[in-house]
């Protein structure tokens, strides 16, 4: 079916739960409004980026009033959304939340943690260890965050496992000043672009902005068609709530025309990495 | 070299967003600068101004009786130029009481007071304006150790400090910063006649190009051997980097108990902003 999505680029306040649910309750009420379908918020929407310590204190429990707060207001408006994720063995995860008709249809905790460079999320976050698609009003779904779409296979997992639409929660900082455009939004304007193409499904790349000890994040969140053609994109370092109508003819007919996931062939991959995996534990 | 030619209005738009959101963030609408008439300071202002309008900006000017005239002129010609407030601070009298008990003192010693004095100035007028101290060292000179500890490296935020001195001369460009203070050599002005180049022993040009395949790009020696470096430029570099980390971190602090700060008491520090 067609919807009316919303891209909330949002620029969440470090460590203040609070202050943020608030905001986010703000943009659903604004978007319920506006007669849309989905919103989208990004990683972390809930409690900023940069935590460190500050994980424990911010992590909530999926019956935190929080978090059912959230669940109750997917009553007007389909929601997905990221948080601290606090389990009853006090692990505590990277997740996002997909939420419609009051109701958890899908909760996924970030698999590929990045422990490079700027990022530090190993040190204080547990690693997630699945990915599954589901199945929405929009059709069947894939939830990534961040980092996890740099891995091909997070995505090719979730569309062969019938995800038409790829959604990506994202707190992307900005760096690379020496392009066209900056470097981190380039990068991933190709591997949003690409992985739709290849997937044929559309992604849905919600960023966050504001600044957190001086890292920026660029926003730019976007609405990708399967074609690989961006369709609608954010602005770059400012807030926005990006606004997009979803066309599901055009998910058909580039399916009808480029119709590589009928063709991909599941058990020559899954031969060959079994092969992988077979040697790779000798 | 790709990596040091800046794209002058993404930089633009990304520093004058940091100094806006950083500072607002903590509930401050404010900024005050030391300004010396040299580019890095004036790139500052520019950027500050900008950010906050011109109204939010105080830069001062701190002359000793051996700084160059032209400094304060310069100075004075870029507050005008970009409309931020300003004015002046001889630092002559507090400086030289201090030296009467130490007569003997070389530059080295006097030119760290005199970078030390103007601190507090710039903290006093914090406190007096309720403005955040903006820092105007930029990437070279951190890198280097081209710097007084607690002196010109102090501040509350810092816009520049993650941009080659080759960039602030691009990006100087691409904001307005007048002509004059472009093009002048670069000079800490501790004494008469000195400049940085001179005392450093090298180009900021070459150093730059060094520095950006070392440090960002991170070339082995033998890399940068056979792009054309010389093997004793790099080694010196190298060693000028390692001898002045110090600087670039806080004071090490004994461990004794579970969570020392900084080390295993980590938070950011937008902590709660």
């Amino acid at each position: 079916m067609d919807f009316t999505l919303i891209l909330a680029q949002i620029k969440p306040k470090l460590g203040c739960v609070a202050d943020n649910l608030a905001t986010i309750e703000k943009k659903i009420t604004k978007a319920r409004d506006a007669g849309a379908d989905l919103i989208v918020f990004p990683e972390l929407a809930l409690s900023g980026y940069f935590l460190k310590d500050l994980v424990p204190e911010v992590a909530r429990r999926i019956d935190s009033p929080e978090i059912q707060r959230l669940i109750e207001l997917s009553r007007g408006i389909s929601i997905a959304i990221g948080f601290v994720e606090e389990t009853a063995d006090y692990l505590f995860h990277n997740s996002a939340l997909y939420l419609e008709d009051g109701a958890i249809k899908h909760l996924h905790r970030k698999v590929y943690l990045p422990t490079y460079g700027l990022f530090d999320e190993q040190r204080y976050l547990a690693r997630g260890e699945s990915f599954r698609a589901f199945d929405t009003k929009f059709g069947r779904v894939g939830l990534l965050i961040c980092e996890d779409m740099w891995h091909l296979s997070a995505s090719y997992i979730l569309a062969m496992d019938g995800a038409t639409t790829l959604i990506c929660l994202s707190s992307s900082p900005a760096r690379g000043i020496d392009g066209d455009t900056l470097g981190s939004a380039s990068a991933w304007q190709k591997l949003t672009s690409t992985t739709a193409m290849f997937l044929n499904c559309r992604v849905l790349y919600c960023n966050r902005v504001g600044f957190e000890d001086g890292v920026n994040f660029w926003g730019g969140s976007e609405y990708i068609a399967p074609s690989g053609e961006s369709v609608v994109r954010g602005a770059l370092l400012e807030e926005d709530f990006v606004t997009a109508r979803v066309d599901e003819g055009a998910l058909r007919r580039e399916r009808i025309f480029s119709p590589m996931m009928r063709d991909e062939n599941l058990f020559v991959t899954m031969q060959e990495l079994g092969r992988i995996a077979h040697k790779r534990g000798r | 070299m790709a990596g040091l030619i800046a794209n002058t209005e993404l930089l633009r738009k990304l520093l004058v967003g940091f100094v806006r959101d950083e500072v607002r963030k903590v509930g401050v609408s404010k900024v005050v600068l030391g300004l010396s008439g040299g580019i890095d300071s004036a790139l500052v202002a520019f950027i500050a101004a900008e950010a906050l309008g011109p109204e939010n900006v105080h830069a001062i000017c701190m002359p000793y009786k051996s700084s160059n005239p032209e400094s304060e002129a310069h100075a004075r010609l870029v507050a005008d130029a970009c409309g931020i407030n300003y004015s002046i601070v001889p630092i002559t009298p507090m400086v030289d009481a201090y030296f009467t008990t130490f007569p003997d003192a070389d530059n080295m010693r006097r030119g760290n007071k005199m970078a030390r004095e103007r601190m507090t100035i710039l903290f006093d007028h914090s406190a007096l304006l309720r403005a955040l101290v903006l820092g105007t060292s930029n990437k070279t000179e951190l890198l280097l150790g081209y710097g007084t500890l607690y002196g010109d490296m102090a501040s509350a935020l810092n816009p520049i400090g993650d941009i080659y001195k080759s960039q602030v001369w691009q990006l100087s460009a691409a904001m307005g910063v007048p002509a004059e203070v472009i093009d002048k050599q670069p000079s800490a002005d501790l004494w008469a006649g000195q400049t940085d180049e001179e005392e450093l022993g090298f180009s900021y040009r070459s150093v730059d190009e060094l520095l950006y395949r070392m440090v960002d790009q991170r070339l082995t020696k033998p890399e940068l051997v056979s792009a054309g470096f010389d093997g004793e430029f790099i080694d010196a570099i190298y060693a000028k980097i390692q001898n002045s980390h110090f600087k670039r971190r806080l004071p090490v602090i004994a461990k004794v108990s579970n969570r020392t700060i900084d080390r295993d008491f980590r938070y950011s520090r937008d902590w709660g902003k």
